[in-house]
């Protein structure tokens, strides 16, 4: 993702080390991550997800908190330092859009922008109208809005603040898949166009998938996993997480059209695929999604079959989910050679028939690949 | 039927006592609304309980207290005249005193009601939008509120506006100075003078049907939430 990141984030991070405790609860968070790019908060209901984006934001007072984004420090209790909230250089999207019912969408949009000083605006009106498409919406109500309207304003209204920080709570959680569907491109280009870090509470890992370049995966209120997307959707270890979902991220190229077929060749270190439509032009970078369990393993090349797309790999790791199914990891590409990784989701049995071992060479068939972005 | 010659001094009190006590009553009534309605105090109760005695007490109780306290001899009639205030009873400042203390739960459970029903929310947004406390509460809380504001000031004009018992203990029957309408009319009738007793008790009827059909036609515009 070609993000501009201006000098003063470059290096910069963004670090939460926090607890906060209900009843019958306990949040403990310790985050400490490059302050750019989207970070998906990743968990099951329940798990913190949103608890922790409250703490972080001072919504919620957390205990023995250390909250800081670059050199700006919102809580430090070692030092007694806690800034209120309206003091945080924060943007905040919660679920359900909040739009103030009694102005119109103008000056919802204004609200926070007005109170922002003139010096410290980076995100211009005329840009958060753009991004967000939000233009002909300007003069209506916010009743008047349908819900993925009102969310995509809510979203301009936060950006204008020009937050050094964007907490976004499952943003698109209250919207039916359509509207989900035509709201994600727009998040998509905030997150290219903008250099504000996102933290995004998401229990949807398709839009984890999407969106995020870091993720974070929260469990009963404890952090199991962090680090780089890929890494960690290809961890064997992690993969309960992500139950039927679980799945692979390829950063990828268009590098040939097929009109005749309506087929793009999509490559990566260590193969290519071919996915249906050919919508991208040459050249364009692509992130391909492939399912675990659209993943087929041989152990001799395949015969003519359906499927397109075979690729040649070698095994990485075995790991048996306890149940009836092993999930394997995959080395794509030929020997030695650092390639791209992918999951297969196989059942015992096949494992046995193919007598699969570490460090195995075979022929991957993948049934689906789901561009992205 | 001509009208006769009613004396419209207490009338103009009683709107001016009115007017008088719906103004202090947004002014304190507003802070100890807020506080009811986003406390977690175990004070809430307490308080909450004396705001609404004046529903349920007779008003005949709640002034013959006012009259103890605030006479020459009670504790707060020793205070007022320490001051150089003199003693309230039988003044308009007296009246004023009762009528806000007889009249808070009319102006302080539509407004708690209507802060409760904005619920933590569009607070919260206001506050992540770079709000302060003051800020959000004229700009977000206030606004979201007007409809509670309207009813308290309706409401608590009203029964400042139709008081009786509590008038009539701390000493209102002083023409130009404590009688008010209600007052007023029971003299009327008392001495037998129904003429006088129609014109203002139609009157005040009529008012008192104004004033509810103008809240609820308010009210029952569509409602921006």
């Amino acid at each position: 993702m070609p993000n501009r990141v201006p000098s003063e984030l470059a290096g910069a991070r963004f670090v939460a080390r926090l607890s906060v405790s209900h009843a019958d609860f306990t949040l403990q968070l310790a985050l400490d991550l490059p302050a750019r790019g989207v970070t998906a908060l990743f968990g099951p209901s329940g798990s913190g997800k949103t608890t922790a984006l409250r703490a972080i934001a001072g919504l919620h007072r957390p205990q023995q908190a250390l909250v800081s984004i670059g050199n700006e420090v919102w809580q430090d209790d070692a030092k007694g330092i806690l800034v209120p909230v309206h003091k945080r250089a924060l943007g905040y999207v919660f679920q359900e859009a909040s739009l103030f019912p009694h102005l119109d969408v103008r000056a919802n949009m204004a609200y926070g922008m007005q109170r922002v000083e003139q010096s410290q605006r980076r995100v211009s009106w005329e840009q958060a109208v753009e991004l967000l498409g939000v233009g002909p919406l300007l003069q209506r109500r916010a009743d008047q809005l349908s819900g993925g309207e009102r969310q995509r304003v809510a979203i301009a209204r936060a950006l204008l603040t020009s937050p050094s920080l964007l907490l976004m709570d499952e943003p698109l959680a209250a919207l039916d898949a359509a509207s989900k569907e035509a709201i994600l491109p727009y998040l998509e280009r905030v997150h290219d166009e903008l250099a504000i870090p996102v933290l995004y509470v998401s229990h949807s890992i398709d839009e984890v998938a999407r969106l995020a370049d870091q993720i974070v995966l929260l469990d009963k209120g404890v952090v199991t996993a962090s680090g780089p997307l890929r890494d960690v959707l290809t961890r064997l270890d992690l993969q309960a997480a992500f139950s039927d979902d679980m799945g692979t991220v390829l950063d990828a190229e268009v590098i040939e059209l097929d009109d005749a077929y309506g087929l793009s060749r999509v490559a990566f270190a260590g193969g290519s695929l071919l996915v249906g439509g050919v919508g991208r032009p040459i050249g364009s970078r692509v992130r391909a999604r492939v399912l675990a369990r659209d993943v087929s393993l041989a152990v001799a090349p395949p015969g003519v079959s359906s499927i397109l797309n075979v690729l040649e790999a070698s095994v990485a790791e075995i790991r048996d989910d306890g149940v009836d199914k092993v999930n394997v990891r995959l080395r794509l590409g030929a020997a030695e050679r650092e390639g791209e990784i992918l999951i297969a989701r196989i059942t015992r049995r096949s494992r046995d028939l193919l007598a699969l071992q570490q460090g195995q060479r075979v022929f991957v068939q993948v049934k689906s690949v789901a561009l992205i972005t | 039927m001509t009208m006769p010659d009613v004396d419209t001094a207490s009338v103009f009190l009683t709107l001016k006592l009115a007017s008088v006590t719906v103004l202090l009553l947004l002014l304190v009534g507003t802070p100890i609304a807020w506080w009811l309605a986003h406390t977690r105090s175990r004070l809430k109760g307490v308080i909450g309980a004396a705001v609404a005695l004046p529903i349920v007490l007779p008003p005949t109780v709640l002034g013959f207290y006012l009259l103890v306290l605030l006479g020459p001899h009670g504790g707060i009639g020793k205070l007022t005249q320490a001051a150089g205030l003199g003693v309230l009873p039988f003044t308009f400042a007296g009246l004023v005193v009762g009528s806000v203390l007889y009249s808070m739960p009319f102006v302080v459970q539509p407004l708690q009601n209507a802060f409760e029903a904005i619920g933590p929310r569009p607070l919260e947004v206001a506050a992540s939008l770079r709000a302060g406390s003051w800020d959000r509460f004229l700009s977000v809380a206030v606004p979201l509120a007007r409809p509670g504001f309207v009813t308290a000031a309706v409401l608590g004009f009203a029964h400042t506006v139709g008081e009786f018992g509590l008038v009539l203990m701390m000493g209102g029957n002083i023409p130009g100075k404590t009688r008010v309408l209600s007052v007023d009319i029971y003299n009327h009738v008392e001495a037998l003078e129904y003429v006088q007793a129609h014109w203002l008790a139609g009157g005040m009827l009529l008012f008192s049907f104004l004033v509810l059909l103008i809240l609820y036609s308010f009210n029952a515009k569509p409602r921006a939430f």
